[in-house]
C-alpha cells in the first residue's frame, strides 16, 4: 500500500493503458512538451513521444473530430480538455457525433474514446472556468460519464474508460488533484467498474448521493453533523453518472427512509433531480420525508471567494439542508 | 469581387487547372459510365419516392455531381477512408453501395445498411472503407484528417478523403482541421464539390473569397481548382493528391466545380435560379459529358443505350425490392445506443 495525488492516479493509469494498448493516444492543449496545464500528462511525451501525445493549437473543434474519426476507425484517444467549460466550443463533436455515431449508424461505427478534464468551483477562476458538466452530459445517450472522488477510484475507472467501446466523459475536480488516498502497489493492475455506486460511510438517518468534490464535503459534514447533531448520514459515492446505479442508491434509501442528491452542476434540471425523480418513481414508499437535492443555484460561479463560497453547494450548505431534512 | 463563373467546368481564369488530358482508357470509362447513369437513375428514383411521400426528413441529392465521386471512387483504393456530407448518395454507390441496400435505408426499410436508423444523411458502409455520410455541416472533415492520424500513427499507407460543399468552407472547424493537417502533413485529401450555393444561397453572397482553392494555401496546402464535372480530370487530381499523401506530402485541397442540376433537397423551391440557368448547365454536366467523351472515342450509341437498358432494369428492381421490404424490428429503436 502506498499513497498518491489525484493527479498521479490519472497519470499513472494512462501511463499503463498506454503501455498495455498500441491503440490508446493522447491529444489535446499543452499535454505535451508542457506535461498539461495541471501537469497531468507529466512524463507521457518522454515516454511515448510525440506520435502518440499530440500537442494541438487552439482549436477544440478540429481535434475533438480528429479524435472521434481516429476512433471511428479504431484507435483509442483520450482527449485532454484544459477546462472541462470548453465542450461548448466542440459540443457538435462530442454530442452529435461521438455519442450519436453508434445508433444512427445502425451499430456498424463506435467511438471508443475518453474526453477527459477538470471541472468545478473554488479556486476562483470565474464564470467561464470553472462550471460542472456533468447535469448537461446525462441528457445524451451515448455518452457515459463518470466523476471519481478518490485517486484509487480515478486510476480504476479511467482505465475503465480507456477500455470502453463508447465515448466517455471523465470528469476531474480541480480541487481533488493534490488530494491523496491509498493505492495499490504501482504493479499491481485493478479497474473499478463504471456504472456501479460505492457506498463511502454506513449511516442510518439519511442517504447523501453525491461524487467528485462534493463526496470529501459530504464525508466531512458527515462527521460534523455527527459530532454536534447525532446525526448519522450514510454517504453513496456515484462514481458515474452515466449509467446511474440507482439500485445502491435505492437499497441505501430503504435502510435510511431518507435521500439527498448533491452535486456542483445546476439544480435546476440537474441529475440530482433526476435522482430524486426516480426515487418517487421507482421506490415511493421507501421515502419517510421528501427526497431532496442541492446544486449550484442559478448564477454562474463569481471570482470573489466570498460569493463563489455562498454559492456552492459545499459542507455548509450540504449541512444546512441535511438540518431542514431531519428537523 | 467577381461573381465566379456560372458555367459548369469552366474554372475562373486565375485558377491552376489540371489539364484535360484524356488519362483513361476507353474501356476503363465505359464502367464508369455504368456508374455513374446508375447513381443518376437511382436519385431520380428517390426523387420520384419523395414526391409520392414515401420518404421523409431531408433528403439531398447530388445530380449533377457525379464526376467527383465516381472519378474519386476510379482514383483511390478499396480499403481507404472516405467521409462526405449529407448530399453523399453518389459517393457510395460509386464505392460499390448495393443499389438495394442504399433504397432501403433512405426509406427506413430494415435492410438498410444501417438497419434504416441513419437514412438519407448517414450512408455508410465502412467495409468500403464509407466511413459515414454526415448531416452537420463541415463536421465530418475532422472525421477523415483523424482517419488520416490514425494511419500515420499506426504507420499505414491507407489514406482518407472528404468531400465537403462549398458552404462548408465558413465552418470554422474547417480551417482548424486545414491548419493541423497541413503541419502535420496529414495523408488526406480535402475535395469541395463547389456547386456555387450554399443551400439556397448563392456562395458570391455571402463569401470574401471568390475562388474557394485559394482558403487553404494560407495555411501552406496544395491547392488545386478543377472541372469537377469532367470525370478524367477528377480522376487525375485526385490520383496525383493520392500519391502526394502516400509518399507523405501531406493533404491536398481540390476544388471542384460542379453544378446542382436538382433542388438543394427534396421539395426545394428552387427560387434563386432560373430555368434558363439550369438549362444552360445541361451541357457541362458529368454525364453529357462522359457519354460525348465516349462517343468522340468511337463507342457506338447502341452500346451506351444498351449499359443504360440494364441499369434501369436494376434500379427499377432495386425500387421495387426496397419497397417490399420490411419495416425494422420495433425491438431496433432500443439498441444501438451503446456498444455493448
Amino acid at each position: 500500500m502506498r499513497k498518491t495525488t489525484f493527479i498521479q492516479a490519472i497519470n499513472e493509469a494512462m501511463r499503463d493503458e498506454m503501455r498495455r494498448d498500441e491503440r490508446v493516444f493522447l491529444i489535446g492543449e499543452d499535454i505535451g512538451h508542457y506535461g498539461g496545464l495541471f501537469r497531468v500528462t507529466r512524463n507521457l511525451m518522454e515516454e511515448f513521444g510525440e506520435r502518440r501525445v499530440i500537442d494541438t493549437p487552439i482549436s477544440e473543434q478540429g481535434f475533438m473530430g480528429m479524435a472521434v474519426g481516429a476512433a471511428m476507425v479504431g484507435l483509442r484517444p483520450i482527449v485532454e480538455l484544459m477546462y472541462m467549460d470548453f465542450f461548448l466550443v466542440c459540443a457538435d463533436q462530442i454530442f452529435n457525433q461521438a455519442a450519436r455515431m453508434h445508433y444512427m449508424t445502425g451499430g456498424l461505427l463506435h467511438v471508443p474514446m475518453v474526453i477527459r478534464g477538470q471541472q468545478g468551483g473554488g479556486k476562483r477562476y470565474g464564470s467561464q472556468h470553472s462550471a460542472s458538466v456533468e447535469s448537461v452530459f446525462a441528457q445524451f445517450p451515448g455518452i457515459k460519464v463518470v466523476a471519481p472522488a478518490t485517486p484509487y477510484d480515478a486510476k480504476g475507472l479511467l482505465i475503465s474508460a480507456i477500455r470502453d467501446d463508447n465515448p466517455v466523459l471523465f470528469l476531474e475536480h480541480k480541487m481533488l488533484y493534490f488530494t491523496r488516498g491509498d493505492m495499490p502497489d504501482a504493479e499491481e493492475e485493478y479497474t473499478v467498474p463504471i456504472g456501479k455506486a460505492d457506498i463511502k460511510r454506513e449511516g442510518k438517518d439519511l442517504t447523501l448521493a453525491t461524487f467528485s468534490y462534493n463526496l470529501l464535503q459530504a464525508l466531512e459534514a458527515a462527521e460534523e453533523l455527527k459530532a454536534e447533531h447525532g446525526i448519522d448520514i450514510e454517504v453513496v459515492d456515484l462514481r458515474s453518472i452515466t449509467p446511474l446505479d440507482m439500485e445502491t442508491v435505492l437499497t441505501s434509501v430503504a435502510k435510511t427512509g431518507r435521500l439527498l442528491a448533491v452535486h456542483e452542476s445546476q439544480a435546476n434540471a440537474g441529475i440530482g433531480a433526476e435522482i430524486v425523480a426516480r426515487a418517487y418513481e421507482e421506490a415511493p414508499y421507501l421515502l419517510k420525508a421528501p427526497a431532496r437535492r442541492l446544486g449550484m443555484v442559478p448564477a454562474s460561479i463569481p471570482v470573489s471567494k466570498p460569493l463563489e463560497e455562498e454559492l456552492l453547494p459545499w459542507k455548509k450548505n450540504i449541512k444546512a439542508a441535511v438540518l431542514e431534512m431531519l428537523r | 469581387m467577381t461573381e465566379p463563373s456560372l458555367k459548369a467546368g469552366v474554372p475562373s481564369a486565375q485558377a491552376a487547372v489540371a489539364e484535360p488530358t484524356a488519362v483513361l482508357a476507353t474501356e476503363q470509362l465505359i464502367p464508369m459510365y455504368r456508374m455513374m447513369f446508375l447513381i443518376r437513375r437511382v436519385e431520380e428514383s428517390l426523387l420520384e419516392l419523395a414526391e409520392s411521400g414515401k420518404i421523409g426528413g431531408a433528403m439531398h441529392t447530388a445530380i449533377g455531381h457525379e464526376g467527383a465521386a465516381v472519378g474519386m471512387a476510379a482514383a483511390l483504393r478499396k480499403d481507404d477512408y472516405l467521409t462526405c456530407t449529407y448530399r453523399g448518395h453518389h459517393h457510395s454507390l460509386a464505392r460499390g453501395m448495393d443499389p438495394k441496400r442504399a433504397i432501403c435505408e433512405v426509406l427506413g426499410k430494415a435492410p438498410g445498411f444501417a438497419k434504416g436508423k441513419g437514412g438519407s444523411m448517414h450512408f455508410l458502409d465502412p467495409s468500403l472503407g464509407l466511413m459515414g455520410a454526415n448531416g452537420i455541416v463541415g463536421a465530418q472533415v475532422p472525421h477523415a484528417a483523424g482517419m488520416a492520424l490514425a494511419s500515420k500513427i499506426r504507420g499505414e499507407d491507407r489514406i482518407a478523403i472528404t468531400f465537403f460543399g462549398d458552404g462548408a468552407l465558413y465552418q470554422g472547424l474547417m480551417h482548424e482541421t486545414f491548419n493541423m493537417a497541413q503541419k502535420w502533413k496529414l495523408p488526406v485529401i480535402f475535395y469541395c464539390e463547389n456547386n456555387r450555393y450554399s443551400e439556397m444561397t448563392p456562395i458570391a453572397r455571402t463569401s470574401s473569397v471568390s475562388d474557394i482553392y485559394q482558403f487553404v494555401r494560407a495555411y501552406g496546402m496544395e491547392s488545386i481548382q478543377i472541372d469537377g464535372n469532367d470525370v478524367e480530370v477528377v480522376y487525375d487530381a485526385i490520383s496525383k493528391a493520392a500519391a502526394r499523401a502516400r509518399a507523405g506530402e501531406g493533404p491536398t485541397f481540390i476544388e471542384g466545380i460542379t453544378y446542382r442540376l436538382a433542388g438543394h433537397m427534396a421539395g426545394d423551391l428552387e427560387t434563386y435560379r432560373t430555368a434558363e440557368e439550369i438549362e444552360m448547365q445541361r451541357a457541362y454536366e458529368p454525364l453529357t459529358q462522359l457519354h460525348q467523351k465516349l462517343l468522340d472515342r468511337g463507342v457506338s450509341e447502341e452500346e451506351l443505350n444498351k449499359i443504360r437498358a440494364e441499369v434501369e432494369e436494376e434500379v427499377q428492381e432495386a425500387v421495387e425490392f426496397a419497397l417490399a421490404a420490411p419495416w425494422p424490428d420495433i425491438a431496433e429503436a432500443y439498441t444501438d445506443v451503446y456498444k455493448v
